[in-house]
C-alpha cells in the first residue's frame, strides 16, 4: 500500500478544451494518505466519479500525473494498479458462484489453485460470506452482491486502495447502515486506504476520517467532519454540509464588528484589513441563540417552526434575508418577533465566498 | 480500433455489393447486360424504370402489395393491442396455453398452409382480394405482434392503470390517451415487424391472388417474355421493392437497436 | 409483476383468438382431414387412416428432404450465430456511424424473399453476375445450376447475406444494455478480452440469443422462396428442402393426402425442435423472471 498523489491533474472529456468550463475536473493537487478513509462529497456532476476513475485508471487525465508512492502510474492500465472498486450497481458475474466470483481476479492473474482457494476462504470469512460461497451469485440480495464485488477487490493481497462509487444507492435503507459499519470495521481491522464517493453528507461524515468536498470539478475543502462543520472554507461547503446549512448574511466590516441591516454584530477578530464589497457573514443554525424580543439584539420575524422531536428548527426572515436556527426542544417560540444573537467564536467572515482565516 | 472498422467495412461491403450489382443492372439496357461485363453502366438509362411506371400490370403490383401490407399491419395491431394488454396485466383461464398456442403459429411453415388457405379463401369468395392476403398473413404476424407488445407493456408499471382508474378515466379513454402513448415505441416496433414479414412474404401472397391483388413480388416472374428474360426490367423491379423497406428503416433508425430486442432485454 | 385474476380479460383476447383460429384452425382441420383420406378426384373421399403418415415417414424422398433440411439449418445456425455475435461486438457503442451501420445492415431483412433469390441468382451467374464472373475469371470451377456443392454454397452464402444482420441487431441490442460498470469491473479484475466476453457479455446476451436462435432456426427450417428462385430445388434434388418438396407435392402433383400428412409431420418437427432448443437454452436458468 502506498499514498496516492494526484500531481496537478486535470481532465476534460473534450479533445481540445478551450476554457475552464470545458474541464470536468479542474487542475488540482491532492494527496490521499495511506490507510486513511476519505469521502468524496459533492452534488451530482461535480466530477467525483471522474476523479475516482482517474485514480483507478479507467480514465487517463488530460493533464498531470498520478503517483502511487513514488511510482508514476499515469499511463498504467487499471489491472496493473491494484485498485479495488465497488460501483453504484452491484457488479457480479451472474453465471458464477460466489466462490468463482471471488477467485476471478486471481485466476486472471494466473495464480495457483491452492493459493486461490486459500485466499478466497480467507476473504470469505473476513466478509462473512463463508456460508454462501457455493451458491449462485445471481440469486443473492443486492447488499450481499455489493459485499462480493468488494471481496473481488480485496482478494488481491496487494491492493493499494479501495474505491467506492456511491455503493449504497441500490441498497435497502435498513441495510445501508449495516453495510457501512461493516466497511468501517474492515478498515479498522485491515487499514485499507478507502475513497468513498457519495452525495449524501451523512454517509460521508459517518464513514470517513477526511471529507473532500467538490463542486464544478474543483476540490473546495478537505477536512475532518468537524472541520467542515466548524470552519467551512467556502460558502458552498457551509451550505452543503449541515441540515439546515449555514446561514449567510451580506455585511459590511468595521474592525471587529460587522454591520448588517443597521445592526452591529460582534466578531472575534479584527477584520479592518479585509474590507471588500462582497463580504458575507456565516453562522451555523446551531450557534444562533433565539430569545424574546425584549432582550435586544437583532430582531427577526419567525415564519415557521419545525419540531423535529430532538430539537426545533426556527425559520426566520430579516428584511429580504432568510435564516434558520436550531434551538433546544424545550424552547418556546410564541411570538412573531424574536431576538437573535450569534456566538462570536463561531461567526465566520467570507470574502468572495472564501473564508477569511484568522486563527492560523 | 482499426481492426474494428475493417470488420465492419468488410461485412457492410459484403451486404452492399450484391445490392449495388442489382442497381447497376437496373440502369442498363438488356442488350448491354448481355453483351459484356462492366462494373458500372456505360450508358445509364432509366428506360427500365419507365417501362415499369408506364405499365399498370407492373405498378399495380406495388399498389397491391402496399394495400395488403398496410391492411395486415392495421389488423394485426388492432387485435394484438388489447390481447397483449390482457396477457401483460391479468391471469385468466387458459392464458398460458393460449399464449403458447398463439406463438406456435409463428412456427407453422407457410408451405403447410398454402393449399388450405387457397381452399378456405376460395370457398368464402375472398380469393384474389387484398383482404385475403392480409388475413392470411395475420397467421404469423398477430402472434409476433402480441408477443412484442406484451414485452413492452410488461415494462409499464401497473400503478399507472390504477391511478388512471382513480382519476376517473374509462378503460377506453385510458387505453387510448394514456397507455398507448406510453408504449408507442413498442407499437412502432410491432408495426415494423408486421410490415417486414408481410412485405417479404411471397408464397402465400402469390397463392391467394391471380390478377386483382397480385403482389409485386409475383409480378416479377412476368419478365420472361418472348425474347427471353428481360434482366434490366427485372433488376429495376427488384430495386423498387427494396425502396419501401429502406424508407421504413430510415424512419426507425434510432430505435433499431432497442426495437430488435423486442422490449425483452 | 403480480397479475390480477380476471376472467373478463378473455374479451380482450377474443379478437385475436377468433382471427388466429380462423386462419390457423380451419386450415389445419382441412389438412388433418385430407391426411386421413384418399380421393379419386371427383370429390369422393374415403378413410385411409394413418396410411399416408406411414407412407411419408417411410419414404426415401421425405427422409432425404428432411436430412437436407436439418443439415441446412445446422450450417446456417453454426455460421450466422457466431458471425452475428462477432460483428455485433465490433459495432461501436455510439457515434454518427452507428446509425448508418445499423440501417445498412437492416436493409437485406426488408427485401422480399423472392427478390433476395433474384439478386443472388443474378449475382452468381457467370454471364451477367459479378460473383460468377469474378470466379470464372479466377478460373474457379463454379456453376450453381450444375454442381450441387456450388448450389449449396450459393444458397448458404445467400442466407448468411440475408439473415446474419438479424442476429447482429439482436446481439447489438443486448450488448448496448450492459452498463459500463461491468466493463470497468472486468478491467479492474484484470479480465482478458475473452474472459470479459465469456463472463459478462455472453451471459447478458443469453436472452437475445435465445430469440435469435429460435427465429433463425424456424425461418431456416421453413425456407422456401429464396432457394426456389435461385435453384428451383436443383440441381436434381440437391437443394429441395422440406417446404419446396411439400409445395411440389401439394400444388405440382396435387397429391393431397400425402401432402397433408407431410404438412402435419413437418409442423410437428418444427414445434418439437423449437421446444428442444428452448428447453436446452433455458435449462440452466433456474427460475425465469418472465413468462
Amino acid at each position: 500500500m502506498a499514498k496516492i498523489h494526484l500531481n496537478n491533474i486535470a481532465h476534460s472529456y473534450q479533445p481540445n478544451p478551450n476554457g475552464p468550463d470545458d474541464y470536468a475536473l479542474k487542475s488540482m493537487e491532492h494527496i490521499w494518505e495511506d490507510g486513511k478513509t476519505y469521502a468524496l462529497l459533492g452534488p451530482s456532476g461535480c466530477g467525483k466519479t471522474t476523479l475516482l476513475n482517474i485514480i483507478s485508471g479507467l480514465l487517463t487525465p488530460s493533464e498531470g500525473h498520478v503517483l502511487f508512492g513514488d511510482d508514476d502510474v499515469t499511463s498504467l492500465p487499471t489491472e496493473e494498479r491494484n485498485i479495488a472498486q465497488v460501483f453504484q450497481f452491484p457488479v457480479i458475474y451472474d453465471t458464477m458462484s460466489v466462490r468463482q466470483n471471488l477467485a476471478f481476479p486471481l485466476k486472471n492473474r494466473g495464480e495457483s489453485v491452492e493459493a486461490i482457494n486459500a485466499r478466497v476462504e480467507e476473504i470469505a470469512s473476513m466478509l462473512g460470506l463463508t456460508d454462501q460461497l457455493d451458491s449462485r451469485a445471481l440469486n443473492l440480495s443486492s447488499d450481499a452482491k455489493q459485499i462480493i464485488s468488494l471481496g473481488r477487490g480485496l482478494v488481491r493481497d496487494d491492493v493499494n486502495a479501495i474505491l467506492f462509487d456511491e455503493p449504497l444507492t441500490m441498497i435497502d435503507p435498513h441495510k445501508k447502515w449495516l453495510l457501512r459499519s461493516k466497511l468501517k470495521k474492515l478498515h479498522q481491522e485491515f487499514g485499507f486506504t478507502m475513497v468513498y464517493v457519495t452525495h449524501d453528507q451523512t454517509e460521508a461524515m459517518t464513514f470517513a476520517d477526511h471529507v473532500v468536498v467538490m463542486k464544478d470539478g474543483e476540490i473546495l475543502q478537505v477536512g475532518t467532519p468537524k472541520e467542515l462543520f466548524e470552519r467551512p472554507r467556502h460558502t458552498f461547503v457551509g451550505h452543503f454540509i449541515g441540515s439546515p446549512g449555514m446561514n449567510f448574511l451580506p455585511v459590511s466590516l468595521e474592525g471587529n464588528k460587522a454591520k448588517f441591516n443597521g445592526q452591529t454584530i460582534k466578531l472575534n477578530h479584527d477584520y479592518s484589513t479585509d474590507i471588500s464589497d462582497n463580504i458575507m457573514l456565516g453562522i451555523r443554525p446551531e450557534y444562533i441563540a433565539v430569545t424574546t424580543p425584549d432582550n435586544g439584539g437583532i430582531i427577526a420575524s419567525v415564519t415557521n417552526v419545525e419540531d423535529l422531536g430532538k430539537h426545533k428548527i426556527v425559520r426566520m426572515t430579516i428584511g429580504d434575508h432568510t435564516l434558520s436556527a436550531i434551538v433546544p426542544e424545550e424552547t418556546e417560540i410564541s411570538t412573531n418577533e424574536v431576538s437573535i444573537s450569534f456566538t462570536p467564536e463561531n461567526t465566520l467572515i467570507y470574502r468572495n465566498n472564501l473564508l477569511i482565516e484568522k486563527d492560523k | 480500433m482499426k481492426n474494428i472498422r475493417l470488420t465492419l467495412v468488410f461485412y457492410i461491403a459484403f451486404l452492399m455489393i450484391p445490392l449495388y450489382w442489382l442497381f447497376n443492372m437496373s440502369l442498363k439496357t438488356n442488350t448491354e447486360i448481355l453483351s459484356g461485363f462492366s462494373l458500372w453502366p456505360t450508358n445509364p438509362t432509366l428506360d427500365n424504370y419507365i417501362t415499369i411506371f408506364s405499365d399498370a400490370g407492373w405498378y399495380m403490383g406495388y399498389v397491391n402489395s402496399t394495400i395488403y401490407v398496410g391492411l395486415n399491419t392495421i389488423i394485426s395491431l388492432a387485435v394484438a393491442l388489447p390481447a397483449a394488454y390482457a396477457f401483460s396485466r391479468y391471469r385468466f383461464m387458459g392464458d398460458k396455453h393460449l399464449f403458447f398456442w398463439l406463438l406456435s403459429n409463428r412456427m407453422a411453415p407457410p408451405a403447410v398452409f398454402v393449399l388450405p388457405f387457397f381452399q378456405l379463401y376460395s370457398s368464402i369468395g375472398l380469393f384474389d382480394t387484398h383482404i385475403a392476403v392480409a388475413l392470411a398473413h395475420c397467421l404469423f404476424n398477430v402472434p409476433l405482434a402480441v408477443w412484442i407488445l406484451e414485452g413492452f407493456m410488461s415494462g409499464i408499471p401497473k400503478e399507472i392503470d390504477e391511478t388512471a382508474q382513480i382519476d376517473g378515466y374509462s378503460f377506453g379513454a385510458f387505453f387510448l390517451r394514456i397507455f398507448m402513448p406510453l408504449i408507442k415505441s413498442g407499437i412502432g416496433v410491432a408495426a415494423f415487424f408486421c410490415f417486414m414479414f408481410s412485405w417479404v412474404e411471397l408464397l402465400i401472397a402469390r397463392t391467394l391472388t391471380s390478377v386483382d391483388a397480385k403482389p409485386i413480388a409475383a409480378v416479377m416472374t412476368r419478365t420472361v417474355s418472348a425474347s427471353g428474360l428481360d434482366w434490366g426490367v427485372l433488376a429495376a423491379a427488384g430495386v423498387l421493392t427494396i425502396i419501401p423497406g429502406a424508407i421504413v428503416i430510415w424512419f426507425v433508425r434510432n430505435h433499431i437497436a432497442k426495437g430488435f430486442a423486442l422490449g425483452r432485454v | 409483476m403480480q397479475k390480477k385474476l380476471n376472467q373478463k380479460a378473455w374479451f380482450l383476447v377474443l379478437p385475436v383468438f377468433l382471427l388466429v383460429a380462423f386462419s390457423a384452425i380451419i386450415p389445419l382441420m382441412t389438412v388433418v382431414n385430407y391426411s386421413v383420406q384418399d380421393s379419386f378426384g371427383n370429390n369422393e373421399f374415403f378413410w385411409v387412416g394413418a396410411e399416408w403418415f406411414s407412407e411419408i415417414l417411410n419414404s426415401e424422398r421425405f427422409h432425404s428432404a428432411l436430412g437436407r433440411q436439418l443439415l441446412f439449418s445446422a450450417i446456417i445456425l453454426l455460421i450466422e450465430i457466431p458471425l452475428g455475435i462477432f460483428i455485433a461486438l465490433k459495432i461501436p457503442k455510439q457515434g454518427w456511424a452507428v446509425s448508418l451501420c445499423l440501417v445498412l445492415m437492416a436493409l437485406p431483412l426488408l427485401i422480399p424473399w423472392n427478390v433476395v433469390g433474384t439478386i443472388w441468382q443474378i449475382f452468381a451467374r457467370e454471364d451477367i453476375g459479378l460473383l460468377g464472373y469474378v470466379l470464372a475469371a479466377l478460373d474457379v470451377d463454379y456453376n450453381y445450376t450444375q454442381n450441387s456443392t456450388d448450389a449449396w454454397i450459393t444458397i448458404i452464402i445467400m442466407d448468411v447475406w440475408h439473415w446474419t444482420s438479424l442476429v447482429v441487431l439482436l446481439c447489438y441490442a443486448g450488448l448496448s444494455s450492459i452498463p459500463d460498470a461491468y466493463y470497468q469491473a472486468a478491467k479492474i479484475d484484470g479480465a482478458s478480452r475473452w474472459a470479459t466476453f465469456r463472463y459478462i457479455q455472453l451471459p447478458k446476451l443469453k436472452r437475445v440469443l435465445l430469440i435469435a436462435v429460435l427465429l433463425r432456426f424456424m425461418d431456416s427450417f421453413m425456407i422456401y422462396t429464396e432457394p426456389f428462385v435461385v435453384t428451383g430445388g436443383g440441381p436434381g434434388n440437391a437443394t429441395t428442402f422440406l417446404s419446396i418438396d411439400l409445395v411440389k407435392m401439394a400444388i405440382g402433383q396435387f397429391d393431397l393426402g400425402p401432402a397433408a400428412a407431410f404438412s402435419l409431420i413437418y409442423f410437428l418437427i418444427v414445434l418439437l425442435l423449437s421446444w428442444v432448443f428452448y428447453t436446452i437454452m433455458t435449462a440452466n436458468e433456474g427460475k425465469t423472471n418472465q413468462s
